[in-house]
């Protein structure tokens, strides 16, 4: 395989991993860390540089959409970056303190439990209409949007700040840490703890991994693990398909993007358990 | 299909581009009186129009400078095109493979009209995307007068700014 075939077929694969990044507000990288090891036997630490700048690409692509679309709610993501950037700047110190097989077992078990409460909340996406949260009044974080899906608009109220802003913090401890795990704790604390609407949760979680991976983005740089011909067609193809796979987000049913992302939660949550138990 | 939150005859709202009044408010418990929510409401369109054009021009410029990064390695590199060419994409993605890593090393690539340089220029550019858009953030909330938001982003920016620093940028 020459360079030239190794950047185009890695650009094909980064456009799937944008358009399944952007739907359900992940980062994409649980689809090109696996390729990139497993595939084109790349080493593990130039596959999580490459991750973090999928995670920007997807971020930026589709939020530029969902934004302009009114799907995001800005001033919730906004507020919660305080607990997601401060986490991934903490998360940064704790790498020498923490065994790292510990905190893959541990993240694998978090995750499978909020995959499991996620699936659990399948029927249930009735917006709150009334919100005692002293914090989500204050700033004013509730919402509305327009989902084409319905052709109706939709408004919420937001609940649970504090679990909010806790799962954040973890959130952003975990993807300095492990590289990984931007979104897969962001969407269920907004959609389980905070009730967002879940296409919401997914727009607002794109509109911030972008932000906590750049917390992280310059060690990376730092350390060597940008490789550019890596990064190049990663960025490309994941913007390609993050622009994409935010155009269909609106269209389809909440309950869609709910089982796909559930799909994606085991999948990680099984990943990381094996690095742990068996690395 | 029943709307919630709106009175029996009311119009049908089609979609707009406008948020609905009951989704307004800045920080604070004061409510707005319906002159209020207008202005805020065109107000916080223009913000989501601002970041939305932020984060697009950010991914433009760093897609069309990646692609031309690519391009250049592409015509100076003649071994890295043939289809069944010998030479690997492995000799690229080791751990030994040189590249820039450092504001200096950077500089010096592509003084010297490096593909990989411009490449590397191009991921930064994307890097910056997100703190730009929270630097435009910090500035819409002072424009729609929310000081309490307005400081929770400005917190961000800084753990932002100061996070390149303590990597040693």
């Amino acid at each position: 395989m020459t360079p030239l075939d190794f950047v185009l077929s890695l650009a094909l694969i980064s456009v799937a991993a944008g358009v399944l990044g952007s739907l359900i507000g992940l980062g994409g990288g649980v689809v090109i860390v696996p390729v990139l090891t497993l595939l084109y036997h790349v080493d593990i630490r130039l596959a999580i540089g490459a991750s973090i700048v999928s995670v920007i690409a997807t971020s930026s692509g589709a939020a530029a959409a969902y934004v302009r679309e009114r799907m995001t709610n800005l001033r919730a993501g906004m507020f919660l970056e305080i607990a997601t950037t401060t986490g991934a700047v903490s998360g940064a110190y704790l790498t020498t303190v923490l065994p790292t097989r510990f905190l893959f077992v541990f993240f694998g078990l978090v995750l499978a439990y909020s995959s499991f409460t996620t699936f659990r909340r399948r029927h249930a996406d009735q917006p709150l209409a009334v919100s005692h949260d002293r914090i989500a009044n204050y700033f004013n974080l509730h919402g509305s949007y327009y989902d084409p899906a319905e052709q109706r608009e939709i408004p919420y109220k937001v609940v649970g700040t504090k679990p909010g802003l806790a799962l954040m913090y973890a959130a952003g401890l975990v993807s300095a840490l492990l590289g990984i795990g931007s979104g897969a704790l962001k969407v269920p604390a907004m959609d389980s703890a905070m009730h967002l609407p879940m296409k919401v949760s997914s727009a607002t979680s794109n509109f911030m991994i972008g932000v906590t991976a750049a917390a992280s983005a310059g060690v990376y740089f730092i350390r060597g693990q940008i490789d550019p011909i890596i990064a190049a067609p990663v960025a490309a193809g994941v913007l390609l398909g993050a622009t994409f796979g935010a155009r269909v987000l609106g269209r389809v049913p909440s309950k869609t993007v709910r089982t796909v992302f559930v799909i994606v939660l085991v999948v990680i949550s099984l990943e990381m358990l094996q690095k742990g138990i068996f690395p | 299909m029943t709307r919630p939150n709106v009175p029996a005859g009311a119009p049908e709202r089609p979609f707009s581009d406008q948020p609905p009044v009951e989704a307004l408010g800045r920080s604070g418990r004061r409510t707005l009186s319906p002159e209020e929510a207008a202005e805020m409401a065109e107000k916080v369109r223009k913000v989501e129009v601002v970041i939305s054009l932020v984060l697009r021009i950010g991914v433009i410029v760093s897609v069309v400078v990646i692609a031309a990064g690519l391009g250049l390695m592409f015509a100076r590199h003649g071994a890295y095109l043939p289809v069944r060419g010998h030479f690997s994409y492995h000799r690229l993605t080791s751990r030994s493979t040189p590249f820039p890593h450092s504001f200096s090393s950077l500089g010096r690539s592509i003084a010297s009209g490096q593909g990989r340089g411009i490449i590397v220029l191009g991921v930064l550019i994307l890097i910056l995307t997100p703190v730009m858009r929270v630097a435009v953030g910090v500035l819409s909330f002072v424009y729609e007068k929310d000081p309490p938001m307005a400081l929770v982003t400005l917190y961000v920016l800084a753990v932002l700014v100061g996070s390149f620093f303590l990597a040693g940028v």
